[in-house]
């Protein structure tokens, strides 16, 4: 039980970090946050993986197999586009008035 | 060992991912940040096959390989107009692998699993489902297979409400009585229909909020998924996806005006018709400007606000946008960008379009930033924008977006709208800005009418 409690502690106290970082980014770059997000909460690979390897019978090692490709998509293309996005902001040349 | 080896792994990319996000709040840092992130998830997923249950790698390499073939495809060829989509899409994949994950864990362990665990594998499920039917239905939505208009009938907030309790009764009960296979696939298939049922009465005016609710969703299944497999990792990245989902929400709600529960019960725009009866009648005799009467507006114009909506993106006009406003700039006007937090179709969407087309950020302004500039600006040039400019907001306690703050255009000496035709938009609402004796209509596609003052603008010199 005390294990449960401490899995909790961590969610909580992740939420609130989250919360704090994310409100300090700027609606310029609410896209991107997404998206990085998308590709951070892609971690879900971690799961899927011991569950598509571990061959524990052929319905988990099928189901984990999907949850790793659909997993691998957001992580990779994830990370991709938020790069191919911010990558095209820019600062002006010289400041204008 | 190997056991403590992965855990310090886990530890050393949260903080990376934390970290990377940090960088996310400025520009400059924001590549950086995403590096990190980048190296916090190669640690995570490089640490995991060491995992003790591994045994064989074959079907994994596979996966990766589609997988991974399948992101990179969508990351390089979508184009940003499509953003909401992608991201709808990507919501759906998350929810679907952590669904799959749950229904695997339940099965495997043939429903003998201690309560706290249970109680992880169900919401695991259910809100995997239910990201996953939902952002299906937003992507067709968004993609114009589905209508975007809300989809109401009588007995719906009750139906779901009902459907979302069961759901949760059934899961209690599951805690109780782990081993009742029918239960815990009828939970997965009611949660499937919830996310059908919650999406469908919500208006494309309205994804916004739903994007970023299921951006939440896909973050609490994932550290519900973390939970199910005692995972520290997936339970901070699901915490920190939440988080931002969550903060999102609230970020567009409070900028509709609106709260949670009338977005998720209220199908905005369903009985739209009210409005203001004296313009509806003016607009009937309205007839569009010409390009010639714009040219003479802005021949005069020192200083100039665009004001970007949806039309702007459904037109893919941001490039066209752009050169105008470099050809305005090169005969001394100053042009600035008005950014509405809720125009377009998810947070974010006009920056990201904008900067595509190599408008710098710092001529991006928040709607707090502007809204008093718009008093001194000589033409305000709203490209495919409706609601977020309308009046109503301030002046109509009858109309439904009365109270949402609204960018000040109507202040401006004149206000110049590319609108695609006269009928009222995509939320229904009159908007009586478009007959007052300062604005000038433009019907047309964004993108032509943009290309042609351009080219006369160039012609003049």
């Amino acid at each position: 039980m005390t294990e449960y409690v401490l899995w909790l502690y961590i969610f909580v106290l992740a939420a609130f970090v989250g919360y704090q970082v994310i409100s300090g980014v700027p609606p310029l770059l609410h896209t991107p946050l997404m998206s990085a997000t998308n590709a951070i909460s892609g971690i879900s690979l971690v799961g899927s993986l011991v569950t598509a390897g571990a061959d524990y019978n052929f319905t988990s090692t099928l189901l984990g197999i999907v949850a790793v490709s659909c997993a691998t998509i957001n992580v990779v293309g994830g990370f991709l586009i938020t790069d191919r996005m911010l990558k095209m902001f820019k600062k002006s040349a010289e400041p204008r008035s | 060992m190997t056991t403590s080896f992965i855990e310090i792994a886990y530890f050393a990319s949260s903080l990376l991912f934390i970290l990377g996000l940090c960088g996310l709040r400025s520009p400059q840092s924001a590549r950086r940040g995403i590096r990190l992130a980048e190296g916090g998830m190669l640690i995570a997923v490089g640490a995991t096959l060491w995992h003790p249950d591994f045994v064989r790698y074959d079907w994994i390499v596979v996966a990766t390989v589609v997988g991974g073939a399948i992101g990179i495809a969508m990351a390089l060829f979508i184009p940003m107009t499509k953003m909401p989509e992608r991201i709808a899409l990507s919501h759906a994949f998350g929810g679907l692998a952590a669904a799959l994950v749950g229904v695997s864990e339940y099965s495997r362990h043939a429903g003998a699993l201690e309560n706290v665990k249970m109680a992880a594998v169900g919401f695991e499920v259910m809100l995997g489902a239910l990201t996953f039917s939902g952002s299906l239905l937003a992507f067709g939505k968004l993609q114009g297979m589905i209508s975007e208009l809300p989809i109401t009938h009588r007995f719906q907030n009750p139906a779901n409400i009902f459907i979302f309790a069961a759901t949760l009764a059934a899961i209690i009960y599951l805690i109780a009585n782990p081993a009742q296979q029918a239960i815990f696939y009828g939970v997965l298939g009611s949660s499937f229909l919830l996310g059908f049922l919650v999406v469908l009465p919500i208006g494309g005016a309205d994804m916004p909020v739903v994007i970023s609710l299921l951006n939440s969703y896909a973050g609490l299944a994932a550290a519900a998924t973390g939970l199910a497999l005692s995972n520290s990792v997936l339970i901070v990245c699901g915490a920190l996806d939440g988080a931002s989902g969550f903060f999102l929400s609230i970020v567009m709600s409070r900028a509709m005006n609106r709260s949670f529960a009338s977005i998720l019960f209220g199908a905005f725009g369903g009985e739209r018709k009210n409005g203001n009866p004296a313009a509806r009648a003016v607009r009937k005799s309205l007839t569009g400007a010409t390009i010639g009467d714009a040219l003479v507006l802005l021949d005069n114009a020192r200083s100039v606000i665009v004001v970007p909506g949806y039309g702007m993106a459904a037109a893919h006009a941001q490039h066209a946008v752009r050169e105008f406003a470099d050809l305005l700039e090169q005969r001394g006007v100053s042009v600035k960008y008005a950014i509405h937090p809720v125009a377009g179709r998810m947070p974010g969407h006009m920056n990201v379009l904008l900067a595509e087309a190599n408008v710098a950020y710092d001529r991006l302004y928040d709607i707090d930033a502007i809204n008093d500039e718009f008093a001194h600006a000589d033409v305000a040039l709203v490209v495919g924008a409706n609601d977020v400019i309308n009046p109503a907001a301030k002046n109509d306690p009858n109309s439904p977006i009365y109270g949402m703050p609204i960018l000040n255009a109507e202040a401006a000496r004149a206000v110049l709208v590319l609108k695609r035709g006269m009928n009222p938009g995509f939320a229904k609402i009159e908007n009586e800005l478009f007959v007052r004796p300062n604005t000038l209509m433009l019907f047309g596609d964004a993108k032509e009418t943009l290309t042609e003052l351009a080219r006369k603008l160039r012609e003049q010199r």
